[in-house]
């Protein structure tokens, strides 16, 4: 069966909130919107958004690791939010495993996100709908676009290539392949969710120099040494030895 | 409610009926990208990377994304204002006037000022892609008072560099990640090339490649780094002066390199007593007239022993040692100067002054040095130097760096950038593959040709200015000054103060014009630059000086016109305010001619072309532009008889030429009269339409061979020379010594052969007029008590906010309605702070009460936060009570556009790097401590409300929510849309 | 988590009328097997009925304060297989419908007797009702209980304690209520009921008490280590990504200071527990009524305070993601 889901590479992101805003855009307007904002212009504004990006700071200075993390619905593959759903309006797809919400049965209960225990919900509190990424359900199947762009919107825009979109199920993906090569994890693997969306961590290059290295026979610096003839009148020993 | 999904029915294809999408370029920053937009029923439905495009191919960033709510923001200005009569300049009120009352009024009082003394009208522009048309029209106007946001943004950068190697980062070069191995990355938190950073950055780490970021903060870029390097604030170029110690004295320098592609081997005269003292020996050979570099130093022969002309068939020269010439003038190479220059900048003399332990310093020369050296590339690419020399392979030593405004902030930011482009030449990595490489029309020669008039006759009334409003000074007799060697341009850019004021001072503009020194001026023009918030330093004071009235009554700047889109800071103290378009509703040029988009692999330029139809009255600029330049019969505006000659801005862009005839104009692609021509030839009628047809951009690529070694590639050089991308063909050598530098040096010692600096700056000049590069304390703190104020404050670009602009919009000032100070932990507990905590922040010129974030990212002796995302109240149409006035707070009220007097001369000059004037933002000394908990919980300064002009939107109570491409907004309490 | 309202009046007003059902039906079991002097009168189980569906009612029209989009409430019904929250929405209507029913026969006095067996009291129509209400009570109960005692992640809910709790607790203020009705009304069964809601509320205390000291416990299973994946001892969240705050700030805390929690938690054990309880004793002891009207005046404020508290204790792991604005 197919499993849908996104691996982002906390190897390479950024933290730009790319795909933040460009999923906000395309989904506010597409099948699953608009994403409502609340003070969009005063005091404390907020808003529905599907896609986070947050930050994190490990370790003490100097030794200070700063990881950027971006966090939407993780597409479980035992969903703790859908059987709670008392309307039905929360359901995983069977044919590729997308959670999404119904919202025209959603009753707004707020019940699936206390189920949740990624934060992935969000109700829409001028809709008083539930809502959630959607894996860019309406692009990735419209027919009407070009191939390349039937993509979730996040994983187009991101500047890094940080955010890898496939199957995870079929593991010649390459998805798969990533979560494999470069041990991929799962969020608060305790539960027992099984999200579909992986990470990859992050990873260090180094160098190692050897000794030797940095003497060597072409240095240049031996081109360097002055070594100016001698005026051919100074004192030699031509003038002193009798033989 | 809109359609959604149900788990029984597949999903269903929007409806696109009613849809187009159209090509045109991003302007949520400078970076450029094509963008691709939907439309639907006329309206935005969605704005995305264009996959076809070279600049970002297909990505996008969150403001780039974010651009539907810029378009639809409450903040748009869109009727031309006036200020009401009798209202307070700075209280904001206005009435909306009409377009023709709007030109009368400039048209006016532009006309007198151009008929008397042009220097009066002073134009300022900001973020502005079209310096080009904003430079032309000064120079036609007959003005000196020209300048773009260079000086306060980067000019160090470009000067620095361009004076050294003949390019430099920013968008006139960068590093090739492609082939890397090592990057390093200094003092850059975002720039210009953003979304080609971001590709480039996350392949090179994919690709194996190591990456180092030396920033005394970790975020953005640094985050991913392999190995983060915190340093202390303005040090830099003690540590690179220490890793060019360590690299020659370990022989890690690319000498063949140096001496075939940079002035190392030429003879410098020793010569104290000589007037040429300090300056290259030349041979007789015929000197061309203009600004190129006359092949004509001499080398030492290894050899021969003697001394021969530089390049000579089959001689090595000595890099090192000291000769004499048969005269008796004592010479050394320049290497040898440098060598001897950093004997004493040891790696432990910089661990001092960096805080980056002596053991780091020493790995990095060592890592550079040896990658540069072990793992070098060979292309199987075939070019023939400058000297006619064929090579069979293109090498490149794969260490890279890119730096900007982290070395170019500072006040001793010039002297830095020069030492990183020593660095980056001992290495040999320029214009090679993995290393630095250029983007056209770079590299240019050394220095690049343009120049400034040099006297203030060439100010004349009813003509345009004799010269270009801004160049790029050879020597001292290249400065615009007048004969006290006092200066003429009202910024005091090209004066003996800063000669090498490449972009202009515009950070002093107001306060020098509202003291009146050097003069006075009639009419401010200020277009695209928030000047009454986050470009002027000092801003509490320069809200106060642009409302100043003398003892009469009146304005002590009389008239100040502003050119905006929106609601911002500034437009409060215009007199008259020009509402401009969006970036989606305007024809725009990223122009060869000014900053084109550019590849390494050849030159770039592009065009933004409307998607929408003006909001309300809105103009675009550019059309205000040439109307006014067309009515007040400008020459380049008009024909001989006085006949307006161009119909507007997309035809003044097709048929204007640098000269009648010279072919050469805003675009180069598809010129000539069917487009068939590159770069140079006749104006094609149907130009915009080819751009629009091409994803809207024009990429020439050069051959392979032409790619690399640009400077000195005669393949290169004579492409460039025959497109007129440059005058000369010669070989830009690189200048690891400055000849330029020292003979303004010698100036004021009394010894040049130009002219002389006024008494008070000669100890200034000699100061900072080194040939070779050297360290010194940021100028601030030399003259602050650093005991008191013992912490540097540095601000950083969010990556999801351009500069002040973006608080108008709703998606992005979500995810910074307001800012912090970040702290170090360590810092803060021992004064008692907490995180959270709303503390004051003190400089010597002022103080700002904000909120404090415990940070284990910033080396602790630094505090920073991010850049104008603090707003005045009422600004941007946000209502009162926002974060942004609340809780936000702006860093420039504690950074001063002047420094203190100098202590024995009582001099006042800029808080800028005294070559370049480039503004230094990062130098101010903070302290810090807890605000009184009786204290109200907001940041301090607050400002009066902003009213609201006429012709600007209500903003939405409550909710809002895009759908876009249907109705606009749905802005109602249900979220039900009919 | 952040506690609502509704959700609050509606767990407590439900539990009231559940208990004081189930106060009727004690008292009509005993009645059947003799065990009381006098048997409830049908006024009084009328009267009693109408109370607890008032309560039912107040409810049920609470937890419509809770929905987003009320109007499409009936769709609640329908995933009773997987939905605690749908079962209870089953259970809630049917246990009204058996307490109005309770309430018809007493109303009308129409009470046949359904079975006659021989050697035991006729069983009336009244008593198959107390059964299967009664049955539908615990349902109920267990069906509100498990929709906090099922989410695996509310660690502080997740325990079999949480539907003992919402039974005892809800047990022992219905009996309190019917008590003081019983005061009114049938004054005879008064201490019958008074008594009874004693010892429910010593048991309640106990298990409530229990549930606190396990709570104070707790280990957190998830970490910001678990949540990020990144395996270091020293991890800070500097930003959350939204600086307004989201649903996710709003929703899932309480927004008090610790000493805030930590006095409503003493409130509550003193005004839900201790005072009831010493008041129904000493109601008892003198054999006065009065101070049973104090009690339920006093239970009632101090379980909303409980049920606050239940609400605001439990913390949810996605709160490790939403800890700071930069
Ligand atoms: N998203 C976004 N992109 C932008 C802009 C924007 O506003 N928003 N602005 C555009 C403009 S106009 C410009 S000029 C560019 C500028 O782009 P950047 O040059 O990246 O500018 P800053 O954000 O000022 O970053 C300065 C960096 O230098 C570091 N720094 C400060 N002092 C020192 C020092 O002494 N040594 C070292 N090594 N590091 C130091 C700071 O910590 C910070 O990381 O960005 C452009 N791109
Ligand atoms: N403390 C501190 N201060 C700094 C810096 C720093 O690092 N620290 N960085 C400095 C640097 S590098 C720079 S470049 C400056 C930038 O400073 P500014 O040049 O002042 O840049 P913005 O704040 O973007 O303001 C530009 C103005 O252009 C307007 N605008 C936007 N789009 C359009 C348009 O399409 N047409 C017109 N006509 N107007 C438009 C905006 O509304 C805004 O008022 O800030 C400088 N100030
Ligand atoms: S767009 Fe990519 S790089 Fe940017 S924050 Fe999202 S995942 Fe990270
Ligand atoms: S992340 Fe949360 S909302 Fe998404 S499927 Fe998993 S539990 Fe459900
Ligand atoms: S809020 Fe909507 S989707 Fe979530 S549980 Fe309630 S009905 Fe289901
Ligand atoms: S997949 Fe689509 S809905 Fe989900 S986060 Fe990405 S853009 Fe948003
Ligand atoms: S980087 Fe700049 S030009 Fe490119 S998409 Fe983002 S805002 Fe637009
Ligand atoms: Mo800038």
């Amino acid at each position: 069966m197919t499993q849908l889901a996104l691996v982002i590479d906390l190897n390479v992101c950024v933290g730009c909130h790319a795909c933040v805003t460009s999923c906000k855009e395309w989904n506010t307007s597409g099948l699953s919107g608009p994403l409502s904002d609340f003070n969009a212009y005063g005091k404390d504004p907020t808003g529905t958004f599907f896609n986070r990006v947050q930050t994190f700071e490990v370790g003490v200075y100097p030794n200070t690791e700063t990881v950027h993390f971006p966090k939407s619905c993780l597409h479980c593959e035992e969903p703790p939010c859908v059987p709670v759903c008392p309307t039905g309006a929360s359901y995983k797809r069977a044919e590729d495993g997308i959670v999404l919400v119904d919202y025209d049965k959603c009753i707004g209960c707020k019940y699936c996100s206390w189920a949740c225990p990624y934060g992935a919900r969000e109700l829409d509190e001028n809709q008083k709908v539930m809502k959630k990424c959607t894996l860019c359900v309406d692009r990735i199947y419209d027919m009407n676009l070009p191939e390349r762009e039937r993509r979730p919107a996040c994983v187009l825009s991101c500047p890094a290539s940080a955010r890898l979109f496939g199957d995870i199920h079929d593991p010649e993906s390459e998805v798969s392949r990533a979560i494999r090569e470069q041990g991929g994890f799962e969020l608060m693997p305790e539960w027992g969710t099984k999200p579909a969306n992986h990470y990859l961590p992050r990873r260090k290059m180094r160098l190692h120099l050897h000794e030797d290295e940095l003497v060597r026979a072409d240095n240049p610096l031996k081109k360097e040494e002055y070594m100016p003839k001698p005026d051919i009148n100074e004192p030699t020993l031509d003038d002193v030895m009798p033989w | 409610m809109a359609p959604t999904y149900r788990a029984d029915e597949p999903i269903p294809s929007e409806d696109r009926t009613g849809e187009r999408k159209l090509d045109t370029t991003c302007y949520m920053c400078a970076c450029r990208c094509g963008i691709r937009v939907t439309l639907k029923d006329g309206k935005v439905r969605y704005i995305e990377g264009n996959p076809d495009h070279p600049l970002n191919k297909g990505v996008i960033c969150a403001k780039g994304a974010s651009g539907i709510m810029k378009q639809y923001s409450p903040a748009r200005l869109t009727k031309p204002l006036k200020r009401k009569a009798g209202a307070v300049r700075g209280e904001g009120k206005f009435e909306a006037i009409s377009w023709e009352e709007t030109f009368q009024i400039l048209e006016e009082r532009l006309g007198n000022i151009r008929a008397t003394d042009p220097k009066q009208f002073a134009l300022y522009t900001g973020r502005d892609q079209m310096q080009a048309l904003t430079g032309l029209f000064a120079k036609q106007f007959g003005t000196p008072n020209y300048a773009a946001h260079g000086g306060f943004c980067s000019v160090n950068m470009a000067a620095g560099m361009v004076y050294t190697i003949g390019g430099s980062f920013w968008e006139f070069g960068g590093p090739d990640l492609d082939r890397a191995k090592l990057f390093v990355m200094i003092g850059t938190a975002e720039d210009h090339h953003s979304n080609p950073m971001k590709i480039a950055l996350s392949q090179f780490k994919r690709n194996g490649g190591r990456f180092i970021a030396i920033n005394p903060v970790r975020t953005g870029y640094a985050a991913i780094a392999d190995e983060w390097v915190p340093i202390k604030p303005g040090t830099d170029g003690a540590l690179f002066l220490a890793l060019i110690h360590e690299i020659l004295a370990l022989g890690l320098y690319d000498r063949d390199f140096l001496v075939k592609y940079t002035n190392s081997a030429e003879l410098v005269n020793m010569d104290e007593k000589s007037s040429e003292y300090g300056m290259f020996v030349r041979t007789e050979v015929p000197v061309e007239e203009g600004c190129f570099d006359p092949q004509n130093k001499l080398w030492w022969d290894r050899e021969a022993d003697r001394p021969v002309l530089s390049h000579a068939e089959g001689v090595d020269p000595f890099l090192m040692g000291e000769f004499a010439l048969k005269d008796g003038t004592p010479v050394k190479p320049a290497f040898q100067l440098l060598k001897e220059r950093v004997a004493e900048y040891t790696p432990e003399w910089a661990a001092g002054i960096t805080g980056i332990p002596v053991e780091t310093i020493r790995r990095l020369a060592h890592e550079m040095g040896v990658v540069a050296r072990d793992q070098r590339i060979e292309l199987p690419i075939a070019w023939t130097d400058a000297w006619g020399h064929e090579h069979q392979t293109m090498t490149g030593n794969p260490v890279s760096f890119h730096a900007m405004r982290g070395l170019a902030a500072h006040s001793n930011g010039f002297h830095t950038i020069r030492a990183l482009s020593i660095l980056m030449t001992v290495l040999g990595t320029i214009d090679r593959p993995g290393g630095f490489r250029h983007k056209a029309p770079f590299p240019r020669p050394i220095p690049p040709c343009p120049k400034t008039p040099s006297t203030p006759l060439a100010v004349k009334p009813n003509t345009p200015l004799d010269g270009m409003v801004l160049g790029w000074p050879a020597d001292p007799d290249d400065l615009f000054v007048d004969d006290d060697g006092e200066p003429v341009r009202l910024d005091k850019a090209f004066s003996w103060e800063y000669p090498l004021a490449v972009h202009g001072l515009m950070h002093n503009a107001i306060t020098n014009a509202w003291r009146g020194d050097p003069y006075k001026i009639d009419t401010l023009l200020i277009f695209m630059a928030n000047m009454a918030w986050n470009s002027s330093m000092n801003t509490v004071n320069v809200r106060d000086m642009m409302a100043d009235r003398d003892e009469n009554g009146d304005y002590k700047i009389p008239f100040i016109v502003v050119a905006d889109a929106f609601m911002s800071e500034t437009v409060a103290f215009a007199d008259l305010v020009l509402p401009d378009t969006t970036y989606l509703e305007r024809h725009d040029v990223m122009s060869l001619l000014d900053r084109p988009i550019s590849e390494f692999d050849g030159p770039v330029d592009s065009v933004r072309v409307p998607v929408l139809p003006p909001t309300g009255d809105c103009k675009p600029f550019q059309e205000v532009l040439i109307e006014i330049g067309s009515r007040l019969k400008l020459p380049a505006f008009v024909h001989a008889d006085g006949r307006r000659k161009f119909r507007d801005y997309p035809d003044f862009i097709i048929n204007y030429e640098t000269e009648p005839g010279s072919g050469i104009g805003f675009l180069s692609g598809w010129r000539g009269n069917g487009g068939e021509k590159t770069l140079r030839g006749a104006p094609n009628p149907r130009q915009w339409e080819m751009y629009a047809a091409n994803d809207c951009h024009y990429h020439y690529e050069l051959p392979r061979s032409y790619q690399y070694m640009r400077n000195w590639n005669r393949g290169y050089l004579d492409w460039a020379q025959r497109h007129r991308l440059t005058r000369y063909a010669e070989p830009i050598l690189i200048h690891l010594y400055s000849e330029v530098l020292q003979s303004f040096r010698l100036a004021a010692q009394g010894k040049g052969i130009s002219r002389l600096p006024p008494q008070r700056l000669r100890k200034r000049v000699e100061t900072f007029f080194d040939p070779l590069p050297f360290y010194y304390e940021p100028l601030e703190s030399q003259r602050t008590d650093t005991a008191k104020y013992p912490l540097n404050a540095i601000t950083q670009r969010p990556m999801a906010m351009y500069h002040s602009w973006d608080s108008q919009n709703a998606w992005l000032r979500q995810i910074h309605a307001h800012n912090y100070l970040y702290v170090n932990p360590k810092l803060a507990k021992g004064l008692g702070i907490d995180d959270g905590d709303w503390i004051w922040v003190e400089s010597q010129w002022g103080k700002v009460r904000c909120m404090c974030r415990f940070s284990e990212a910033v080396e602790p002796g630094t505090v920073w936060t991010w850049n104008a995302i603090g707003k005045a109240s009422g600004a941007w149409n946000l209502s009162p009570d926002a974060n942004e006035s609340q809780k936000g707070f702006l860093l420039n009220h504690l950074i001063s556009e002047e420094l203190p007097p100098e202590p024995v001369t009582g001099t006042r000059c800029s808080n800028s790097d005294p070559v370049t004037g480039q503004a230094a933002w990062f130098d101010v000394r903070v302290r810090i401590y807890k605000a009184d908990a009786a204290e109200p919980e907001q940041t301090s300064p607050q400002f009066k409300p902003m009213t609201t002009p006429p012709g600007v939107r209500k903003r939405p109570k409550l909710w809002q929510a895009l759908f876009g491409g249907s109705s606009e907004f749905d802005m109602s309490h249900t979220g039900e849309r009919s | 988590m952040h506690p609502a309202f509704s959700v609050i009046f509606l767990t407590v007003l439900l539990g009231f009328g559940q208990g004081t059902f189930l106060a009727l039906a004690t008292a009509e079991i005993y009645a059947y097997f003799d065990l009381l002097p006098m048997p409830p009168q049908s006024y009084f189980n009328a009267a009693g009925a109408f109370v607890a569906l008032a309560f039912l009612t107040g409810g049920l029209f609470a937890s419509f304060f809770h929905l987003g989009r009320p109007e499409r409430a009936w769709r609640t019904a329908t995933k009773w297989r997987t939905s605690w929250l749908s079962r209870e929405v089953i259970a809630l209507p049917a246990f009204m419908g058996a307490v109005f029913l309770y309430l018809l026969v007493h109303f009308f006095e129409w009470n046949p007797v359904i079975i006659e067996r021989i050697g035991a009291p006729p069983v009336t129509l009244s008593l198959v009702i107390v059964a299967i209400g009664t049955v539908l009570a615990f349902v109920l109960f267990v069906c509100t209980a498990m929709i906090y005692a099922s989410l695996k992640f509310l660690q502080e809910w997740h325990t079999p304690l949480t539907v003992i709790n919402y039974i005892l607790i809800g047990g022992a203020s219905g009996f309190l209520f019917t008590a003081v009705l019983a005061s009114i009304v049938q004054p005879d069964l008064t201490y019958f009921f008074g008594g009874l809601s004693a010892l429910l509320l010593v048991l309640a205390t106990g298990t409530r008490i229990a549930s606190l000291i396990r709570n104070l416990r707790l280990r957190p299973k998830s970490t910001l280590q678990t949540a990020i994946g990144v395996h270091h001892r020293q991890i800070a969240q500097k930003t959350q990504g939204a600086m307004g705050g989201s649903f996710n700030t709003r929703e899932f805390f309480h927004g008090k200071s610790p000493l805030f929690l930590k006095s409503a938690r003493w409130g509550f054990l003193v005004t839900a527990f201790l005072v009831p309880f010493a008041l129904t004793i000493v109601a008892i002891a003198i054999e006065r009524p009065e101070p049973l009207f104090l009690a339920v005046a006093i239970q009632a404020a101090g379980l909303l305070v409980e049920r606050w508290f239940f609400f605001a204790e439990a913390n949810h792991p996605q709160n490790i993601y939403y800890q700071s604005i930069a």
